[in-house]
């Protein structure tokens, strides 16, 4: 491992019941770059971020770790019960002393006048940016981000890479990014690693988005969108509905009011 | 006031004061259900320490504490959802309970005591043992105040951010199993988890903050032991469900208050 190097998982497996859930996936993580993890629904993404979290146990490989490695980590869903009064604030503060000034990172992160507003009552973008918040509270040198932008509207998912993409350049922190939405991470991405229980495909999201196994994973998906530019293809075209594996309509995801004004004109 | 009923109220105050917070998580945590399982197998406990001949509260702690550590396992590798567990473990540790008291200790003991508390007969000792638990697990609530709150909002989080989940965990599992042996002598073993959940529930449409919950449940539940006893004393009432029943008015009262989060 060189002194950049964060993370570095070699050949990691994991297997339940029998069934691998990941198989042979090897991952570095550097400071100051961002890496994304993308691939179908119970392709292992979440999977090989818990194992490099510590959160599972891995059943093969190994996964080495700079020493005292400060991970931030905004985990995918927080579902709080009604019952537990939280403010924002105190949220915040549950992470243990901030290691860095709390006004200025509820400033980047935009969320300065909800200081004193219930968890509960948050909408999913504003969720999105307390947890953004509280895992750069800990100073991270590693940020974690699982679907950071569940829940967030169209113009709100660019702006959270943008600021994302902004935090890893003032502070010089590694990222490992998992997403479904192709085009809007590549931009920024400096490695793309494509996985379906295995890595199928890795390296810069140029080389990645030409790649067969790429295409052959994503692509149906692909076909929806103008030429094969998909890290251009920022504002060309957005979904108002999610793809599954093999690119049907997901049940559910169709149809969302802050998307429908953008639609395919934007 | 007569001796019987000071004891009374001062035993009772002692498990409402811990039962605020410990309640507070209860809720939080959607724990009845687990408080419900470890408090019918309380019953057991009193068997097997009439068998050996062992202090009872020592007895029912102990074996509501392995009854905790066996969910705890039981938990981590979960093949039944933990409902299905905890309503086997609760309704069968019941029912060996029943069997085994009237099976080994025929007519020594007074089944309905335990089953719905006996807070008019706590003498000295019992009080000395009570506020000893009380204010100890108190202690290691404040203790461990900030990691249990956080594996609350969060255990992924909590874990990433340093805090050692499953033994946080596991401590709240057996604070709880320690309330629930004093809890028993106040309300019975049946009535153990309205005394935890009741007053937490009422208290929280009057705060804003975890803490402020934990604190006013607190108070309510020294309320209703305080208006239980009262009449329990002058109408008769069984004592343990008329606290019951003061701190379910008092949760009735705080609903006419509109919510709030």
């Amino acid at each position: 491992m060189n002194d950049a190097t964060l993370i570095r998982a070699h050949g990691v497996g994991v297997i339940r019941n029998g069934r691998h859930l990941l198989k042979n996936a090897d991952l570095t993580l550097d400071a100051g770059k961002i890496v994304t993890l993308i691939g179908p629904n119970g392709a292992g993404k979440t999977t090989l971020v818990r194992s490099v979290l510590g959160l599972i146990k891995i059943d093969e490989g190994k996964i080495e770790c700079a020493p005292e490695l400060r991970i931030g980590y905004m985990p995918q869903k927080l579902h709080l019960d009604a019952s537990l009064p939280l403010n924002v604030e105190r949220f915040l503060l549950l992470g243990g002393p901030a290691r860095v000034n709390l006004t200025e990172i509820q400033q980047l992160t935009g969320i300065e006048k909800l200081s004193k507003t219930p968890m509960q009552l948050l909408s999913g973008g504003e969720t999105q940016r307390v947890l953004l918040a509280r895992a750069l509270l800990r100073d991270p040198q590693l940020l974690v981000l699982d679907e950071p932008v569940q829940g967030v509207d169209v113009s709100g998912q660019s702006a959270l890479y943008a600021l994302i993409n902004d935090i890893r350049k003032a502070r010089n922190c590694g990222v490992l990014l998992v997403s479904h939405d192709l085009h809007l991470v590549m931009a920024t991405t400096d490695t793309v690693i494509c996985l379906n229980q295995h890595v199928c495909c890795h390296g810069h999201p140029d080389k990645v988005t030409n790649d067969p196994a790429y295409l052959a994973l994503f692509g149906a998906g692909l076909a929806e969108t103008p030429g094969a530019k998909p890290q251009v293809a920022l504002y060309q075209h957005h979904h108002d509905h999610q793809h599954d594996a093999h690119g049907n309509v997901v049940k559910g995801t169709v149809g969302c009011s802050d998307s429908c004004e953008h639609n395919h004109h934007a | 006031m007569p001796d019987f009923l000071l004891n009374a109220l001062l035993g009772g105050i002692a498990v409402a004061l811990v039962a605020g917070p410990l309640g507070s998580f209860a809720v939080w945590r959607r724990m009845a259900y687990f408080g419900d399982t470890l408090a019918h197998s309380a019953l057991l406990g009193i068997t097997f320490g009439l068998l050996l001949g062992v202090n009872l509260n020592l007895a029912v702690a102990v074996g509501c504490l392995l009854l905790a550590l066996i969910l705890v396992a039981m938990q981590n590798n979960r093949f039944l959802a933990t409902d299905t567990l905890l309503g086997i473990l609760s309704h069968s540790t019941l029912a060996l309970g029943l069997v085994c008291v009237s099976l080994f200790s025929g007519t020594r003991i007074d089944l309905l005591a335990y089953l719905f508390g006996d807070i008019l007969s706590v003498n000295i000792g019992d009080l000395i043992t009570i506020w000893l638990i009380s204010l100890g697990v108190i202690g290691a609530l404040i203790w461990l105040w900030r990691p249990l709150l956080s594996i609350t909002v969060h255990e992924e989080l909590a874990q990433v951010e340093g805090i050692p989940v499953n033994k946080v965990r596991t401590a709240l599992m057996l604070l709880m199993a320690l309330v629930i042996a004093i809890a028993m002598k106040v309300v019975g073993v049946l009535l153990i988890t309205a005394l935890l959940i009741i007053p937490a529930a009422a208290s929280r449409r009057l705060t804003h903050t975890p803490e402020a919950m934990a604190i006013v449940a607190s108070v309510l539940g020294t309320a209703a032991v305080g208006l239980g006893l009262c009449a329990s004393y002058f109408w008769d009432s069984p004592a343990g469900p008329s606290i019951v029943l003061a701190a379910t008015l008092l949760f009735i009262l705080t609903l006419t208050k509109k919510q709030v989060l």
